[in-house]
């Protein structure tokens, strides 16, 4: 019983770091219809940029007050980053799909290699304060406390989306934007702020998504958002593009399939589980299990 | 959509391709025969000494030359062959790498594990990798735009798993599998036969552009244009977009799977590296730095990243570089920030390639010449 609890949680763990990444590309691809190659970019600036201000930054550090203040440094640091992008690289090719993509992949190609050329390409072993390395029982399973962490950040972004999505001005653009974008635009309200304020949550939560990533992992890399983001593409597409609530019940399916497959079956099994469910999901119900349906 | 037009107004003459144009200069009647005299250009290669300081570490027909000629004109050709996806369908498919892997690892794993002769290992992988686009090319075909993106790079993804992981002891896992050439025909073993491995490579890049060029010139290949143009308008001329696509894509997959065999001959082994999806994007890269859509674009993309993929790593340790600041020469001795950089001012500012260079400079030249 203790291993299932232990399975279950983990495998929570692994889908709080999904839904944090993929939250946000769900929304940039509902709203903007962006493909963002470049949201690992996102991650692994937002786990540098905590890593350093853990290092540097005064008043922050690896334990305590200081940590929250280095995650919160990283964060800042992704969503800037984020907003750049959009501001410079992605609003110039307004409308035009395919080339904003292949922009997201020059800029994934070469912001990876930046970090790599910053800050070699070894991991790094990564600040995180002492009570997250040990392990909480919980009903007889002793779960890693960085887990929990990560699940505990993931319901507090998602209610905090949800939130903002339900009960704000900019919320509601963002939905009628990604239900449809042209209506939108014909009633006089400019959707390209929205873009760039999609970015920005969604560049926030992959930089949160890194941070906390770093303190499950132990060490940072320049590769690590590489390996994640093919994971948080599949929860896009299998929880419905533009929808965060699809995100959040297709990061849950994914992490702890991957989780129990990996442990009962082969290691690496869980993983093509995963696309098989994809598969199934896309030949079934190409929309996704909530959203709109998933074309160009 | 609802724009109605008169009758009486003629559609504009449809383009003509640039390479039809009866062109006005004296060469007009020597241009089929260039891309000949390119191909022989190249045959000779390998009988020339010539030492060209800075651009090759040898003279051209030493071993490590050669090589490193024949991996750039392999991926010419892939390049070549995913435009055929790309450029000349207008399939965005991030899976690409897959195929290439399977000519690699299929190649290796029967000639290393399974102990066959070359030429049936060839033969079985690439009609396996052909199989297998058809089958995954089937599934896949079902979504359209990005899903379709989404969906190869997931079965790409299954892939790497498969060869990261090592089922069965297959592959090797992460440190790949060396090929075994005790059992391979000796002119393709050893440093000296470098060359005989060139010649491989360069009937490979000349059998893919002999096929895309053969293809996209016939009916099926008009079909396809009409498929990257306007999905819906060929449907409504009652052909079935889905069957043109699944051969495009399944040929595709199977001059990849072939482009992997040659592949696996040159650098003797597999590596998990050609089943990442960095692969796939590379090829991308490459089309697009080329031209897509055009014959010789893909080829000299592909060419070209190679090169300076190898190349820059040597540049990036130069003494040029490194007597830099140090935040300019950190970034300059990654080959993949050049590229990446390079590709993304190409996507705002060339957006037709390499390939279009030449149109985009003619304005200029004639104004030189009538000075």
């Amino acid at each position: 019983m203790s291993t299932v609890i232990l399975l279950t949680l983990t495998g929570l763990g692994l889908a709080a770091l999904y839904f944090l990444v993929a939250s946000g590309l769900s929304l940039v691809f509902g709203l903007a219809d962006v493909l963002n190659f470049a949201h690992g970019l996102f991650l692994g600036v937002g786990a540098y940029a905590t890593w350093w201000a853990a290092g540097n930054l005064p008043g922050a550090g690896s334990g305590g007050f200081g940590f929250v203040v280095a995650v919160a440094f990283g964060v800042l640091a992704g969503a800037l980053v984020a907003v750049l992008v959009e501001l410079v690289l992605i609003r110039p090719l307004y409308s035009r799909t395919i080339e904003q993509v292949l922009v997201t992949v020059g800029l994934s190609l070469a912001g990876v290699a930046l970090l790599q050329a910053t800050w070699g390409a070894d991991a790094r072993p990564f600040p995180r304060p002492a009570w997250t390395r040990e392990v909480t029982s919980i009903l007889g399973a002793n779960v890693p406390n960085a887990g929990l962490l990560l699940i505990i950040a993931a319901v507090l972004v998602l209610g905090g989306l949800l939130a903002f999505l339900r009960f704000t001005r900019y919320g509601l653009i963002i939905r009628a934007g990604v239900e449809n974008r042209e209506m939108v635009t014909a009633l006089g309200i400019d959707v390209r702020k929205a873009f760039t304020l999609v970015f920005a949550i969604g560049g926030a939560a992959a930089a949160l998504a890194g941070a906390l990533g770093g303190v499950y992992f132990g060490t940072v890399s320049p590769g690590q958002g590489g390996s994640l983001l093919i994971f948080a593409f599949i929860v896009v597409v299998i929880g419905g593009m533009g929808s965060v609530v699809g995100s959040a019940y297709a990061a849950v399916a994914v992490g702890l399939l991957q989780q129990f497959v990996n442990y009962y079956g082969t290691s690496g099994l869980g993983d093509l589980c995963v696309v098989g469910l994809l598969a199934v999901v896309l030949l079934l119900r190409p929309q996704g299990l909530a959203g709109k349906v998933a074309t160009a | 959509m609802t724009e109605v037009k008169s009758p009486e107004v003629a559609a504009p003459p449809a383009q003509v391709p640039d390479e039809l144009t009866p062109g006005r200069s004296r060469w007009h009647g020597l241009r089929p025969y260039a891309p000949l005299a390119a191909l022989v250009v190249a045959a000779i290669v390998p009988y020339s000494t010539v030492n060209l300081p800075g651009v090759f570490e040898g003279p051209l027909n030493s071993p490590g030359t050669l090589q490193l000629l024949a991996i750039c004109l392999v991926f010419g050709g892939l390049a070549a062959g995913y435009d055929l996806l790309f450029g000349r369908t207008g399939m965005l498919s991030f899976g690409h790498a897959l195929y290439f892997a399977a000519g690699v690892y299929g190649t290796d794993v029967l000639v290393t594990r399974g102990g066959l002769p070359l030429w049936q290992a060839a033969l079985l992988t690439i009609t396996g990798g052909t199989v297998l686009a058809a089958l995954l090319g089937a599934v896949a075909l079902r979504t359209v735009g990005i899903a379709f993106a989404m969906v190869t790079l997931a079965f790409a993804q299954v892939g790497a798993i498969l060869v990261a992981r090592d089922f069965g002891g297959l592959t090797g896992g992460e440190e790949g599998l060396p090929l075994d050439v005790s059992g391979l025909p000796s002119a393709l073993v050893g440093v000296a036969n470098t060359v005989n491995l060139y010649w491989l490579a360069l009937a490979y890049l000349a059998l893919v552009v002999f096929v895309v060029h053969r293809v996209s010139g016939s009916p099926t290949g008009r079909v396809l244009a009409g498929l990257r143009d306007d999905e819906r308008r060929i449907g409504v001329l009652g052909l079935d977009p889905y069957r043109f696509k699944l051969v495009a894509f399944t040929l595709a997959g199977g001059l990849a799977t072939a482009g992997g065999v040659v592949y696996c001959l040159i650098v003797g082994g597999a590596s998990p590296h050609v089943t990442s999806s960095e692969l796939t994007l590379s090829l991308l890269v490459m089309v697009v730095l080329g031209g897509p859509g055009t014959r010789w674009g893909p080829v000299l993309g592909g060419v070209l990243y190679m090169y300076l993929d190898h190349r820059l790593t040597a540049f990036g340790t130069s003494d040029a570089v490194n007597s830099l600041p140090a935040f300019l020469s950190h970034p300059l001795s990654q080959p993949l920030f050049v590229l990446g950089t390079v590709f993304i001012l190409a996507v705002y500012f060339f957006p037709g390639g390499l390939a279009s260079l030449r149109t985009r400079l003619h304005p200029l030249l004639t104004a030189r010449r009538r000075r």
